[in-house]
C-alpha cells in the first residue's frame, strides 16, 4: 500500500456536549486517510490527530466492529451508515471517497433517540419495544425436543429473513416521520412465521405498536428509505406482514381487550 | 505449593451421575422466599443473559448491568458458526459422550472431566431451549433441524443460524431477558461499567459501577454476584473481540482475592482477515464453518508469484490435508494456526505482507454451485468482500490466524463459584471447559449452558446453604470501596500527559503478539514481563485522558480497561513462562515433538495453575490437580 493512495478529507462533524445544550457542526481537516480504513477507522486517526492536539475526541458509538451487533451508526451526507448498501458504519471502507472530498457527519436525528453526546444517541425506546411483546414466553427447563415440532424450510429462512435485524435504528434516521416500523415488523415478523411464536402473535403486534407510539416514533408513510438504508436487508415485505397481523389481531376478540388496555 | 486452598468440589460419584446427583443433593430455596433474595449480574452475553432471565423467572430479583447500551450489543452476537449439542439426529454415532470426549481432547487435557461431562449433557436441552424461544435455525426441507460440522469432531454436531448463530442464540436470550424487564423482576442497567467488587465478611455483596452516561458512581447490594464479562483477547490489541470487551471486571475481582486460572490459555483462531496497514483497529473472523467447504492451501514454490487461478492443482501445497488426512481441513483451531504460522514463517505466505494463506472455495462452487456455498456462506463472504475489496466467489480468501477466545478465567469449582464466596462466574469469564483449546461452536454452548442449566441450581444452593446477614449499600465497605474506584479514576485523569490512551495499547498489543503470542519461549516471555511493567510505568507518567470524570467520557473508559490489562499482561506472561509444556494454544518452542507438534508434560504440568494476587506484585501460583477418570490423556493426534 502506497502513501500516495492516501486521501485528505475535510469533515463537517456534529458535536453536542450533552442532550441539554445546544449542538453545532465543526468542520476538521483529516489527512492520511487510506482507502483501506474502515469509517470508523478514520474517525480514530481524527480523534488521535485532536487529543494530540489537546482537544476533546468526537464521541461516537461503535463495538463489535464487523457489522452485527449494532453500535454504531451515523449518518454520512445525509445517509444512514453511508452510501453503500447493506453496509454499517463500521464497514464502510474508505474506498467509497475520493481525495478532497467533503464529508458531514451526523448523529441519528429522532424524538425517540435523545443525543447523549456527539454522534451518540439514546436508543434504549428499542429494548422497551422488545420488552413489550418481543418474545415468546417460555420459561427455562420447559422446551420440548427440538424436533418435535417440524417448521418448513422456506418458514425457517422467511423468519430468518427478519430476525437479523441488528436494531441498530437506521431505519428510523433514514424515515422522515422517524418511524420505527421497520424494526418492530422484523421482531413480529420473525416471530409470526414460527409456530413457537404463533399462541401470542395477536397481543404481541398489538402491544408492540403501541409502545412504538408511547415512544414517539412516527408513523408509516410507505417511502421506503428504511429498507434502503438497513444494513441487514431487512425488507419492508416484513411491514406489510406486521400490518396483516395487527389487522387480524384487531378482528380477534382476546386482542380487542389487549388494545382497549393499551389504550 | 499451597494445594488446599482450591477445593473443586466435584460431586461423588461415577461421572455421568455427578450432575445428576448433584442436582438433587443441592439445597432449594422456596418459590415464596426466593423474592427475598437479590442477584447482581454483569454482563448480558449468552452467559449473562440467560442466567439474568433463567434467574428472574424463578422468583429472584435480578439487577442485569452491560456497558453498551443495550444488552442485545454483547459479543457473543459476533460469534458466526454454530453451537454443538449431542442430539445425534444425523445418525452419525454422536452421543454425550463423545462430545464429552472431543472437548476434553480438544481441551488437550487440560479441563476438569466433570465440568465438561456436564456440559455436554445439558447441550441437548440449549438446542430445545432455544428452538423454544423462536431461535430460527437452519432446517432440512422436511422441516427438521440441519446440522454442519466443525473443527476436532468427526460428526456433525453443530446447529446453526446461516452465519449468525451467536446473534440469533443472544437475541434468544436477550428476548428472555427483556420479558423480566418488563414483569418487573429485572431491572436493567444499561452503559454502566463494573469497577470494583464489594465484599463484606468475606463474601462477595455487591459491586461498584460508574454510568458511563453521567460518570456517577453507584453501589449495588445483593446475595450472589454473577459476573459474566466475556475473555480478555484485547489484552493483545488486535483480535477478534469486540473494541469494548475487557478485563476489568474480572481483574477487580482478582484483586479483591479470586484467583485467576491458566491465564496463558488463548485461542488463536486460524481464519481471520489478515492485518493491513498499522492504522487498523480490529481483526474479523471468517467463521471456522468455513473450512467445510473451503480448502486450505499455499503454493508449493514460495517464488511462484502467480494468481491463484493461474497456479495449477500440482503447484499447490494443501498443507492441512497432507499433514492431517484424517481431519484435513477440520483440524481443531490451535493446529489449524500453528501450521498457518509454519508455513508463512517458511517463506511459503502469500499477500504483499508474505502473512496469509489461501482458503479456497473453487471446488466447492464447481461441485455444488455458486447458489449453495451463497445459501450456507452468504454473509460472510459479504462481509469479506467489504473489508478487502476482493471477491472471494472468484478468487480464494486469503487468512491468517488471530487472537480470538481466551480459555483461561477466573478459577471456579464445580458450582461456577470462585474462591470468593458468592462470586459466580459463568461463560468466557471462567477458566473451566475448555482447557488449553476450545472446539468451534462450544463457546456459545458454554455460556448457555452456564446461563440456563448450572447457575440457576448453583446460585439457589449458596442462598439455601449460607445464612447470608441483610446488607445494604449503607455497609462501610460499599462506601469505602466506591471511594478507591473514584480515586483510580480521578488519578487517570490527573496524569495529564501527551500520549493517547490508544497509542498505550497498541504498544501493549504489539508486546503480547510479538512474545505472548502462537509460539512463547522463556527469554521472550521475560522480555514481555519486563516491557510490560516499562509500558506500565510510563502510561501513569504520560497518558493523556481528555474531558472530565462527569459525564459521557470514551476516552476515560478505554483509559481505565488498558491499566488493567498492562497489570493482567504481566500476570499473562508469568503463567506462560511459568507452565513450562506445550498443551493446546500454549506453545512453548522447548517443548514440541519431533514433528513440531505441540508437548505435553503430564507428569509435571497435569494441572490448573490458579493466581493469587499479592499487594507486592509476586502472585502466588496455586495448582488444582486434574484427576482423569474416564479419558486417558493421550497425545492428541489428527493425522
Amino acid at each position: 500500500m502506497s502513501d500516495s493512495e492516501n486521501m485528505t478529507l475535510t469533515l463537517r462533524v456534529w458535536r453536542q456536549s450533552d442532550c441539554e445544550s445546544r449542538g453545532k457542526f465543526v468542520d476538521y481537516e483529516v489527512n492520511n486517510v487510506s482507502p483501506h480504513m474502515s469509517f470508523l477507522e478514520m474517525l480514530d486517526v481524527l480523534n488521535e490527530q485532536l487529543i494530540v492536539q489537546g482537544e476533546e475526541p468526537v464521541a461516537f458509538d461503535h463495538d463489535c466492529r464487523e457489522g452485527i451487533c449494532g453500535s454504531c451508526g451515523v449518518m454520512i451526507n445525509g445517509q444512514a451508515h453511508g452510501p453503500d448498501n447493506e453496509t454499517t458504519t463500521c464497514q464502510l471502507h474508505m474506498r467509497r471517497f475520493k481525495n478532497g472530498d467533503k464529508v458531514v457527519v451526523e448523529p441519528w436525528r429522532a424524538q425517540a433517540f435523545p443525543i447523549v453526546k456527539d454522534l451518540v444517541v439514546d436508543r434504549t425506546a428499542f429494548d422497551r419495544i422488545m420488552q413489550a411483546g418481543g418474545y415468546v414466553s417460555i420459561k427455562t427447563g420447559q422446551a420440548p425436543d427440538g424436533n418435535s415440532l417440524p417448521i418448513p424450510r422456506q418458514d425457517q429462512e422467511s423468519a430468518m429473513d427478519a430476525a437479523v435485524c441488528i436494531g441498530c435504528g437506521a431505519c428510523v434516521a433514514a424515515c422522515k416521520n422517524a418511524s420505527a416500523m421497520l424494526f418492530t415488523s422484523a421482531k413480529v415478523s420473525h416471530l409470526a412465521q414460527l409456530p413457537q411464536g404463533d399462541p401470542e402473535r395477536s397481543q404481541r403486534v398489538v402491544n408492540m405498536v403501541a409502545q412504538m407510539d408511547a415512544e414517539q416514533f412516527g408513523g408509516c408513510s410507505n417511502t421506503y428509505e428504511c429498507e434502503a438504508a438497513c444494513p441487514a436487508g431487512v425488507s419492508v415485505e416484513h411491514i406489510a406482514r406486521l400490518n396483516r397481523e395487527y389487522v387480524k389481531a384487531s378482528f380477534c376478540s382476546t386482542a380487542e381487550a389487549t388494545i382497549q388496555a393499551a389504550e | 505449593m499451597s494445594q488446599t486452598v482450591l477445593n473443586s468440589n466435584i460431586p461423588d460419584g461415577p461421572l455421568a451421575d455427578k450432575w445428576r446427583n448433584h442436582k438433587n443433593e443441592m439445597k432449594l430455596v422456596a418459590p415464596n422466599n426466593k423474592r427475598k433474595y437479590d442477584i447482581i449480574v454483569v454482563g448480558t452475553g449468552l452467559a449473562g443473559a440467560s442466567a439474568a432471565a433463567s434467574l428472574a423467572e424463578l422468583g429472584y430479583n435480578v439487577k442485569a448491568f452491560c456497558y453498551q447500551d443495550s444488552p442485545r450489543r454483547a459479543h457473543s452476537i459476533a460469534a458466526q458458526g454454530g453451537i454443538n449439542a449431542a442430539k445425534n439426529y444425523p445418525n452419525d454415532g454422536d452421543s454425550v459422550h463423545r462430545l464429552f470426549y472431543d472437548t476434553i481432547k480438544g481441551g488437550d487435557f487440560r479441563a476438569r472431566e466433570a465440568n465438561v461431562h456436564r456440559l455436554a449433557e445439558v447441550s441437548n436441552n440449549i438446542i430445545d431451549q432455544c428452538v423454544a424461544q423462536g431461535v430460527p435455525f437452519a432446517r432440512e426441507y422436511g422441516g427438521l433441524l440441519g446440522n454442519r460440522t466443525f473443527g476436532g469432531a468427526q460428526v456433525s454436531r453443530t446447529f446453526y443460524c446461516r452465519g449468525q448463530t451467536g446473534q440469533q442464540l443472544l437475541l434468544g436470550a436477550y428476548s428472555g431477558l427483556m420479558r423480566q424487564v418488563s414483569a418487573g423482576k429485572v431491572k436493567m442497567y444499561p452503559r454502566r461499567e463494573m469497577l470494583d467488587l464489594v465484599n463484606v465478611d468475606g463474601v462477595a455483596r455487591g459491586i461498584v459501577c460508574r454510568n458511563l452516561k453521567t460518570g456517577e458512581f453507584e453501589t449495588h447490594a445483593a446475595h450472589a454476584v454473577l459476573l459474566c464479562t466475556g475473555g480478555y483477547g484485547n489484552v493483545f490489541y488486535l483480535s477478534t473481540n469486540a473494541k469494548g470487551c475487557n478485563v476489568t471486571a474480572a481483574w477487580r475481582c482478582h484483586k479483591r482475592g479470586a484467583f485467576f486460572a491458566n491465564p496463558c490459555y488463548t485461542q488463536i483462531h486460524p481464519t481471520c482477515i489478515p492485518v493491513k496497514g498499522d492504522y487498523q483497529s480490529k481483526l474479523t473472523l471468517m467463521s471456522e464453518s468455513l473450512r467445510n467447504d473451503g480448502r486450505v492451501w499455499v503454493p508449493s514454490d514460495p517464488s511462484d508469484t502467480r494468481t491463484p487461478a493461474q497456479i495449477p492443482e500440482e503447484a499447490r501445497d494443501y498443507y492441512l490435508e497432507r499433514r492431517y488426512p484424517a481431519f484435513g481441513n477440520m483440524v481443531p483451531r490451535d493446529v489449524a494456526s500453528r501450521a498457518a504460522k509454519e508455513r508463512c514463517d517458511a517463506g511459503y505466505g502469500v499477500s504483499d505482507t508474505g502473512k496469509a494463506v489461501y482458503l479456497d472455495f473453487q471446488r466447492a462452487i464447481q461441485e455444488q454451485g455458486e447458489d449453495a456455498i451463497r445459501a450456507k456462506y452468504g454473509n460472510l463472504f459479504h462481509m469479506y468482500q467489504k473489508i478487502t475489496d476482493e471477491n472471494p466467489y472468484q478468487s480464494p480468501m486469503k487468512i491468517y490466524p488471530a487472537v480470538h477466545y481466551t480459555m483461561g478465567g477466573l478459577w471456579v469449582d464445580y458450582n461456577l463459584e470462585s474462591n470468593v464466596p458468592g462470586l459466580f462466574v459463568l461463560g468466557e469469564a471462567n477458566f473451566s471447559d475448555h482447557g488449553a483449546n476450545r472446539l468451534g461452536a462450544s463457546a456459545l454452548m458454554q455460556g448457555l449452558a452456564d446461563g440456563y442449566f448450572v447457575a440457576p441450581y448453583t446460585v439457589g444452593n449458596h442462598l439455601a446453604s449460607r445464612s447470608l446477614k441483610p446488607v445494604t449499600t449503607a455497609h462501610p465497605n460499599f462506601d469505602k470501596t466506591r471511594q478507591e474506584a473514584q480515586g483510580r479514576v480521578e488519578q487517570l485523569l490527573g496524569v495529564n500527559g501527551k500520549r493517547s490512551v490508544e497509542s498505550f495499547h497498541r504498544e501493549l498489543g504489539n508486546i503480547m503478539w510479538e512474545y505472548c503470542g502462537m509460539a512463547r519461549n522463556a527469554e521472550g516471555l521475560k522480555k514481555a514481563a519486563d516491557e510490560i511493567r516499562t509500558l506500565k510505568d510510563q502510561f501513569w507518567k504520560q497518558v493523556f485522558v481528555p474531558g472530565s470524570g462527569v459525564d459521557f467520557n470514551q476516552q476515560l473508559e478505554l483509559a481505565g480497561r488498558v491499566a488493567d490489562f498492562m497489570e493482567f499482561g504481566e500476570l499473562f506472561a508469568k503463567d506462560a513462562l511459568a507452565r513450562e509444556e506445550s498443551a493446546g494454544g500454549h506453545f512453548r518452542e522447548e517443548h514440541k515433538s519431533d514433528d513440531g507438534e505441540a508437548k505435553r508434560d503430564d507428569e509435571n504440568f497435569q494441572h490448573v495453575a490458579a493466581w493469587e494476587h499479592a499487594e507486592s506484585g509476586d502472585s502466588v501460583r496455586h495448582q488444582e490437580e486434574l484427576n482423569f477418570e474416564v479419558v486417558t490423556p493421550s497425545t492428541r493426534s489428527y493425522k
